[in-house]
């Protein structure tokens, strides 16, 4: 853009512009970084007033939200000394670790649903997102409205059947019943993102290949999918995202088995309430990796969120 | 595409799968492609959906099997509509609608309008901003619980900070007139980027060449925002409310996280008030109507809406 133009904002409207955006994004971090720093604190000084911003770091949140304690004598203790760090931290407070606690199974949880799911949906929405895009397929626009209707249904309106039916038919309270709800959930929003990807792929390629002696499916999958590559790989990206924080589900489906890190977090108790430094420890495992995710895959990410806006 | 890749591509794909495949019609490409996604949607979204309209009619209970269950017609919609509970707690969702969606249409709109100032960096600072809203609401509502405790409490510290009072005076959470508040910034807070972003798609979707023309014609910058840009970017805005509009109608995670309906049923949304009666209370019967009643108010409302969204991008 020359320096002449009009529409380029003047120097001291973007010092101004760039001072409120950043004053807004660091206000709008805090309680991410407090929740991370939290992680640090020993519990005294994660409730100090004022609240602590210089502190001395420890892992005492991290072993609490792995381990399970229990109290001892300190004759016990005096026998038995405490031989590794973290044995050694939690010795400081009388105690001994009784076993590991359950945040390691949810966590793992989440991460089979999450990316079981997150396959499911993409490799079905994919499918279904070529054919919308390629053929004539009758009440085609009806199709489609239906599958984006389901998203506007409360998940607690349909949890209740989906109980009864998980029950019957056994699935409720493992992997394979999230698995599939999950991926029914985000096969709207990956039909319609991946759509608009596969639209944007010129037909010529298709029909070049299809000259050449292509079957439609190899063309499908030789010539289309690569090209389409990096829409899959975002749809991937806000299917994964969403089965990650889901939370409405969970709790109300899971209880033992197949329950996710969200509903699992919350209930972290110390003594006397939440064990915020345990809680934080396990809120910053799990949110980190999506806040990392979303800063390296940001120009895909940010195109995806406002691709249905921009295709009306 | 050279013949020689796909000479040597049909010569490794083994001859009677080639046949098998390149057998079937477009057709019924189409309909292999498009049935498992119908299928999982009608078996996991439609077929509980009319259970749910089936159950609405009965006085059936969950954790009664085996009690008799008995057709009751209308009563329990009749019973819904007459409870002045259930207006409640619509009253409380409205509250939470209006303010969340306005306080995140006038700061999205002001951060997507300030980014589009096309400062160096802006593309960062957009992505750290958009950061709250990828995060799971249960966790982070969770946490907002600390940040609002009083006196040791980030949020109460600051507030205090800033305007001289003191962090043990008020508490969001438990005060009756602060938590219908306090659900409204963490909203506000975590979704406001999603406003933001969609207003900049609107806002970069404007051509320059609109604007040249408009400054050789002489008009205020205050003239051109109000008949160019605000225009301009109205559909989109629309949108971005309308998206808004449904997620919160359905909000339950981060509410029951932060306040779980409280003080008494201050904060107590539609969703949560549901997920009451139909887990707790077990009258799964009523709970039923309860569900169809909020899914035909959503889905009238969303389509009165779409109607007057594609009226503004007629003009």
């Amino acid at each position: 853009m020359s320096s002449f133009s009009v529409t380029e904002p003047s120097r001291r409207m973007k010092s101004f512009a760039a001072f409120m955006v950043i004053a807004y994004a660091i206000i709008t971090l805090l309680p991410l970084l407090w929740i991370i720093a939290t992680g640090f604190k020993s519990p005294s000084d994660a409730i100090a007033y004022p609240p602590k911003i210089v502190f001395e770091p420890t892992l005492e949140g991290y072993v609490n939200l792995f381990t399970t304690r229990t109290r001892q004598t300190a004759e016990f203790l005096a026998e038995n000394p405490p031989t590794t760090w973290y044995e050694k931290i939690v010795a400081q407070y009388g105690m001994v670790i009784a076993g590991p606690s359950r945040f390691g199974e949810r966590f793992l949880n989440s991460v089979i649903i999450g990316f079981g799911s997150t396959f499911l949906s993409v490799f079905l929405g994919t499918l279904a997102a070529y054919a919308f895009s390629r053929y004539r397929i009758p009440l085609k626009d009806d199709l489609l409205f239906f599958i984006l209707s389901t998203r506007m249904m409360p998940p607690i309106a349909v949890a209740i059947p989906i109980f009864l039916m998980f029950r019957q038919l056994g699935l409720s309270d493992t992997h394979a019943g999230m698995i599939l709800l999950y991926t029914a959930v985000n096969l709207s929003l990956s039909v319609w993102l991946l759509k608009g990807f596969i639209d944007e792929i010129p037909r010529e390629y298709e029909e070049s290949a299809l000259i050449d002696g292509y079957t439609r499916f190899q063309a499908f999958y030789k010539v289309v999918l690569p090209q389409a590559a990096t829409g899959i790989a975002s749809t991937a990206i806000f299917c994964l995202i969403f089965a990650w924080n889901e939370y409405a589900f969970a709790v109300l489906l899971t209880s033992g088995q197949a329950q996710t890190a969200p509903p699992f977090i919350p209930t972290i108790i110390g003594v006397g309430g939440q064990d915020w430094p345990a809680v934080a420890a396990g809120a910053t495992i799990f949110l980190v990796p999506v806040m990392v995710f979303t800063i390296l895959l940001r120009k895909h990410l940010l195109r995806g969120i406002t691709f249905g806006a921009v295709r009306k | 595409m050279t013949k020689t890749v796909v000479e040597s591509l049909a010569e490794a794909t083994p001859p009677r799968a080639a046949s098998t495949i390149r057998g079937l019609s477009d057709r019924a490409i189409a309909w292999l492609f498009v049935g498992p996604t119908i299928a999982l949607l009608l078996a996991i979204n439609i077929f509980p959906l009319i259970w749910t309209i089936r159950l609405s009619f009965t006085n059936y209970r969950v954790n009664r099997p085996n009690a008799d269950v008995s057709w009751v017609g209308l009563r329990n919609y009749e019973r819904i509509l007459n409870d002045p509970d259930i207006w409640m707690t619509m009253q409380a969702t409205a509250h939470f609608l209006f303010w969340t969606i306005f306080f995140q249409v006038v700061i999205g709109f002001t951060l997507a309008w300030l980014i589009n100032r096309k400062f160096k960096g802006n593309d960062l600072w957009t992505t750290l901003i958009v950061l709250p809203m990828m995060l799971s609401p249960a966790v982070v509502g969770n946490f907002w619980t600390f940040l609002y405790q009083p006196q040791i409490g980030l949020f109460n510290y600051l507030v205090a900070y800033v305007t001289g009072g003191s962090a043990a005076s008020f508490s969001m959470i438990s005060d009756v007139d602060l938590a219908p508040w306090a659900i409204v910034i963490v909203d506000t807070w975590m979704w406001t980027p999603f406003v933001m972003l969609i207003c900049l798609a609107g806002l970069r979707s404007i051509p320059d060449s609109i604007y040249e023309a408009a400054e050789c014609d002489r008009a205020s910058a205050w003239r051109q925002f109000w008949t160019i840009t605000i225009p301009m970017v109205l559909p989109f805005l629309m949108l971005a409310v309308l998206f808004r509009g449904i997620e919160n109608f359905k909000m339950f995670d981060l509410v029951v996280q932060l306040t779980g309906g409280g003080p008494g049923s201050i904060t107590e949304l539609t969703s949560i008030n549901l997920k009451r009666e139909a887990f707790e209370k077990w009258r799964t019967g009523y709970s039923s109507a309860y569900a169809i009643i909020l899914f035909v108010t959503v889905f009238g409302l969303a389509s009165i809406y779409v109607k007057a969204l594609n009226k503004v991008k007629e003009r």
